[in-house]
């Protein structure tokens, strides 16, 4: 292997029902930052899927120079073997530099497959990435090699971070965290060359057979989207007492979202859940009410703006991590608070 | 009709994580369990095992210690368990796990590889897939049900995605990725404790590893390198108050709302 001939940060632009991914976006708007410390500028998407040319130009608007799409109906709803078939050849023919992909329920499958299939190294489910040398400082009798993708990571539930580089195989290939990467403001009117490549497909025994697609009928909302997150804890005592949560969330234009505790009990359904297990969020303002604050917990909340919380416990570790906090009772400051909230903003 | 489980042993980081003096973790102090996904990956192989008299096989990678796991499996129920242990496999990243793992599974007879979907401690969920893709097999990650066709040698599993999930067939033999969604694990039992520690378990090292090159093996086999590991830096403390009255609770954060633009 040249590592040489590796050029270019690619993307996966996963798509699901011809309808782009939040993580695309994210990943094209890392990309470019990264692109900017390499000596290639350019930023390639690789869209797969069956019909989806009409994706090309919202790439495009969110920073990919270049539109790599392998349209065929075996790409239609994700499937491990076509899938992987079709971005590992698009890396053997246009052999990328970096390769990120998102840390999806489909990424974390698709991901490995193709670094097994390509032979590289993949690190999963990063928080950070960055251009810089490996190993960090010299080292005698160790080449120090530049421009490396830097990839860092959270591992043991969170307790410890890891960087982690791939000096010798290309490409680099990371899947990166949803709603941990920032999208660029998109630029309207912006066009991408398009390159159609199709490597052909030939099922055999690792393809499998989608019987059924049952979508969750899901009328909550997207937590990781939201400006203003007002998340309760198991402190919150009960379902029905959310409804204070509620009444603060609305004046403020927010969303109500929560700890684990809170869904193991099923109080709140899962796509509601912030941390470790749930999801990453990085709002503006993040309220953590009756919250204790383990870590898996922090980890999915910590890269908030501003952080609020409220709990009697006057040692709740939530306290190591919020810029404001107030040891008191929720149920009588969280009321007061949306009273106060609503009769000054009602005078604006 | 045969199934290998792959399982893990690793520190327990949901009863309180130990830290150090110096803050570091502490992993002697934690207690080693069997990896909470790969036991619901084992659970079901077991109902496998009590539905159509499937033979259970556990294997696992690691330290001589690391038998523990393979006795706790023996004793809810598996038939065989092998080790693979060997200081030439140390310091593997997921590629040269993977790697290793295949070459041990060369060597068995299965229908279904059950792996758990990740592991607490690395949290990657790669080596499930990537030992499917050393081994060509179909693979069908995060499975919360499954259901096993014998006659017609196939595998219908409930897939989960974030949205939505897929009822997915595949032809067997087959890998599938474990969700703690496929079942509670059941308990060992006084018998099979007792059994568990007359049966033997069957060490492997480098050598009966079955088509793997020393270059994929071990630190010198693993694609990635650690640039550097440190235990998080935790973000410092903002300001706390302790609230006499709801009212002066309210005034501070309504203070610092205001001050920080928010409304």
């Amino acid at each position: 292997m040249s590592l040489e001939e590796y050029k270019g940060v690619f993307i996966f632009a996963q798509q699901v029902d011809n309808e782009l991914s939040s993580i695309a976006l994210e990943l094209l708007g890392k990309a470019k930052d990264l692109a900017k410390d390499l000596d290639e500028k350019k930023v390639t998407a690789v869209l797969l899927g069956d019909k989806v040319g009409n994706l090309v130009d919202t790439l495009a608007e969110y920073g990919a120079d270049r539109v790599i799409v392998v349209d065929d109906p075996e790409l239609k709803d994700y499937r491990t073997e076509p899938y992987t078939h079709a971005l590992a050849s698009v890396i053997n023919e246009y052999k990328p530099e970096i390769l990120l992909v998102g840390a999806t329920a489909i990424g974390r499958d698709l991901g490995p497959r193709v670094s097994s299939r390509v032979h590289t190294g993949l690190t999963a489910d990063c928080t950070q990435l960055d251009i810089g040398d490996f190993p960090l400082n010299v080292v005698e009798g160790q080449e120090q090699k530049h421009q490396q993708l830097l990839m860092t990571r959270p591992a043991f539930g969170g307790n410890t971070i890891a960087t982690i580089a791939c000096p010798d195989f290309r490409p680099q290939m990371a899947t990166v965290r949803p709603g941990v990467m920032q999208k660029i403001a998109p630029v309207k009117g912006a066009k991408a060359e398009v390159v159609e490549y199709n490597p052909g497909f030939e099922e055999n025994a690792c393809y499998t057979k989608i019987l059924e697609i049952v979508k969750a009928v899901s009328e909550v909302e997207d937590i990781q989207e939201a400006k203003i997150l007002v998340s309760g804890g198991r402190g919150v005592g009960s379902p029905e007492n959310f409804a204070i949560l509620e009444d603060l969330a609305k004046v403020l234009h927010g969303t109500v979202s929560c700890s684990r505790a809170v869904v193991d009990s099923g109080w709140k359904p899962k796509d509601l859940q912030v941390g470790q297990t749930g999801k990453t969020v990085r709002p503006k303002v993040y309220f953590a009410i009756g919250i204790s604050g383990a870590i898996q917990h922090v980890a999915g909340m910590e890269e908030s703006d501003l952080i609020i919380a409220i709990n009697k416990d006057e040692n709740a570790p939530i306290f190591d991590v919020a810029d404001y906090g107030v040891v008191g009772d929720l149920n009588k400051i969280v009321p007061a608070l949306t009273k106060k909230l609503e009769a000054a903003l009602a005078e604006k | 009709m045969k199934v290998v489980v792959c399982i893990k042993q690793v520190p327990d980081t949901k009863g309180g994580v130990k830290f150090k003096p110096d803050g570091t973790l502490d992993r002697g102090a934690m207690l080693a369990i069997m990896n909470p996904d790969d036991k619901a990956g084992l659970e079901a192989a077991l109902r496998l095992k009590d539905e159509y008299g499937a033979e259970v096989t556990v294997v696992t990678m690691g330290l001589p210690k690391a038998e523990a796991v393979l006795r706790e499996a023996m004793a809810m129920g598996a038939d065989k368990a092998v080790l693979v242990t060997d200081r030439v496999l140390g310091g593997a990243d997921t590629w040269a796990t993977s790697s290793t793992i295949a070459g041990a599974l060369r060597n068995l007879e299965y229908d279904l590889v059950i792996t758990g979907r990740q592991a607490i401690d690395g949290d990657t969920a790669q080596v499930g897939p990537q030992i499917s893709e050393h081994l060509g097999l179909p693979v069908i990650s995060y499975a919360e049900e499954i259901k096993v066709d014998e006659k017609a040698g196939t595998v219908v599993v409930k897939r989960q995605f974030e949205d939505r999930y897929h009822m997915v067939e595949a032809k067997m033999p087959c890998l599938i990725t474990a969700l703690a969604e496929l079942g509670e694990p059941r308990y060992m039992t006084p018998g099979g404790i007792f059994d568990a520690f007359e049966k033997e378990v069957t060490v492997w090292g480098r050598a009966d590893l079955k088509d793997v090159e020393d270059s994929n093996l071990g630190l010198k086999g693993s694609p990635t390198q650690i640039a550097k590991a440190s235990d998080k830096v935790k973000k410092g403390a903002g300001e706390k108050i302790v609230a006499d009255s709801a009212d002066e609770a309210v005034d501070y954060l309504f203070g610092k709302l205001e001050e920080k633009h928010i409304i």
